[in-house]
């Protein structure tokens, strides 16, 4: 077994195998993708699977806008049927704070040319004819964001990168780091030890973890996030809802089964993604509320996740002061799905060229070192 | 064309192409295909699956790792989870408001508070 490469990926999600074909498109050779499990099997084969531009900050909205024109043209790039779906975002605006919040950010965010705009409640009764009406102010429309098959898009990079010679080797944890002389050492419990000169930190929730085993801090922590879905049904609407107000989000998938999911304030860090019956309850109230025509609709399965959160709610993407040539990519905070199509291009470039066509400098892990003023991102569930 | 999963129209084909692809669990395979995504969450097709990637990767059956198991047991619709949460609502809130009255017996003053 080859064990010596020219790049190690730590993580096989969909920032780990973006990153891995990302990489060998720009024309290297030797890379390993190494996963503790199976492609997908933590955040991002958990997650709701939209994808938006509808953002609070401009550097998050300048990345999804780059994200999802990327994401336009991913299934004929990769070669693989994805369930691309162009639905729309509707985001409800239930108090005038919000209606003040997002009158801003539409204003930011057709400034960076994107096609949105605020919509009344007769519209926003058009696009989603179930949704009760009376409960928001307004909601904000983009028309161009829309939901992706999590695991076909993570299979989709795999096989292409696969396709372009990069190595993905699952079952494989790695248990240590060490640095010699430019060498990388990345041992695992499958008793290899691997050899690189460049290293990619892709571990999502594990990233701190990952790491403090080379002593860089990386202020990364999970937060468990339950979602459900229900029985598959005719389609109801396009788009995926989003409330701040009510905190709920909720799609309709390609199979006709309607995805939704909360954020729960009270939740404690961990990596903890068993299922709660307060969930499912809070879950059906919230939904029941801002849906109440769907209340005879069947939930079939119920599962959890973790969002990697930052303090900020914005990625850490690009080098380390501490480590030369320790990439990282994580900390999306529950929106690695949606942004990595933009983030692993960028961070090949910086990787490769050691600049990108695209300004990553306010990602960089150095905005949490020290006493910083930190401006949170709003537009999260 | 033989049918694996029941709820997913599901076929051996898909399963064995999932496979092809790098599939080792029955987890993978229901993330590719959707084989036990259904309403009975992989009851009748979780057997076969293992069964068709035991042969195909010639591994025994008990060498495969075992899929998640994931809450309900059965489709449940929404309103019947909304009447057991308002039993539940309305019990705390009768529990808080005999407490309130006991508090208030011993202390007039004494305001009964909402969680």
């Amino acid at each position: 077994m080859k064990t010596s490469f020219d790049a190690i990926i730590i993580g096989g999600g969909i920032l780990g195998v973006s990153t891995a074909y990302e990489l060998a498109k720009a024309g290297m050779k030797n890379i390993c993708v190494i996963e503790r499990r199976y492609l997908a099997s933590g955040s991002t084969g958990r997650c709701g699977g939209g994808f938006r531009q509808q953002w609070s900050t401009e550097s998050n909205t300048r990345l999804a806008i780059k994200a999802v024109k990327r994401l336009e043209h991913i299934e004929e790039e990769l070669g693989y049927k994805t369930e691309f779906f162009q639905g729309g975002y509707l985001i409800l605006a239930h108090s005038d704070e919000e209606v003040a919040q997002f009158e801003k950010n539409v204003a930011m965010q057709r400034k960076l040319g994107l096609d949105v705009r605020i919509v009344d409640r007769a519209e926003a009764k058009k696009i989603d004819p179930y949704l009760n009406v009376d409960l928001i102010k307004c909601a904000t429309w983009c028309p161009k964001d829309g939901h992706i098959s999590p695991f076909l898009l993570t299979q989709a990079y795999a096989n292409a990168a696969r396709r372009l010679g990069a190595e993905i080797h699952l079952w494989t944890n790695v248990t240590g780091l060490m640095k010699k002389s430019n060498v990388f050492f990345v041992m695992t419990d499958k008793g290899v030890t691997y050899e690189t000169p460049l290293l990619f930190n892709c571990a999502g929730s594990f990233s701190r973890t990952i790491g403090q085993m080379i002593n860089v801090d990386i202020p990364v922590d999970p937060y468990r996030h339950e979602i459900l879905v229900t029985e598959p049904v005719e389609r109801l609407w396009n788009p995926m809802i989003i409330s701040f107000g009510v905190g709920l989000y909720a799609r309709q998938e390609q199979s006709g089964g309607v995805v939704m999911g909360m954020g729960d304030p009270n939740e404690p860090v961990g990596t903890f993604v068993g299922s709660s019956m307060h969930f499912m309850f809070e879950m059906s109230r919230r939904f029941t509320m801002l849906f109440p025509k769907l209340e005879g609709l069947r939930i079939v399965r119920q599962w959890a996740g973790l969002y990697e959160m930052t303090a900020d709610a914005q990625p850490i993407l690009g080098p380390v002061d501490e480590v030369e040539n320790f990439y990282q990519a994580s900390g999306f905070s529950g929106h690695g799905l949606m942004l990595a199509p933009a983030a692993s291009e960028l961070l090949a470039e910086k990787a490769i060229k050691g600049k990108t066509s695209f300004p990553i400098d306010d990602l960089h892990v150095r905005r949490f070192r020290g006493k910083q003023e930190i401006h949170r991102e709003k537009s999260v569930v | 064309m033989k049918i694996v999963c029941r709820c997913q129209d599901i076929t051996e084909e898909e399963v064995i192409a999932a496979i092809r692809q790098g599939a080792t669990t029955i987890d993978e395979i229901k993330r590719l295909v959707r084989a036990g995504m259904g309403p009975c969450q992989g009851r009748t097709c979780r057997r076969l699956v293992s069964q068709i990637i035991s042969r195909e990767l010639k591994k025994p059956a008990a060498d495969i790792y075992p899929p998640t198991f994931r809450p309900p047991n059965r489709p449940v619709p929404f309103k019947l989870i909304m009447a057991e949460y308002n039993d539940q609502l309305t019990a705390e809130k009768k529990a808080e408001e005999k407490a309130a009255k006991k508090a208030a017996t011993k202390k007039p003053a004494a305001k009964g508070g909402k969680k």
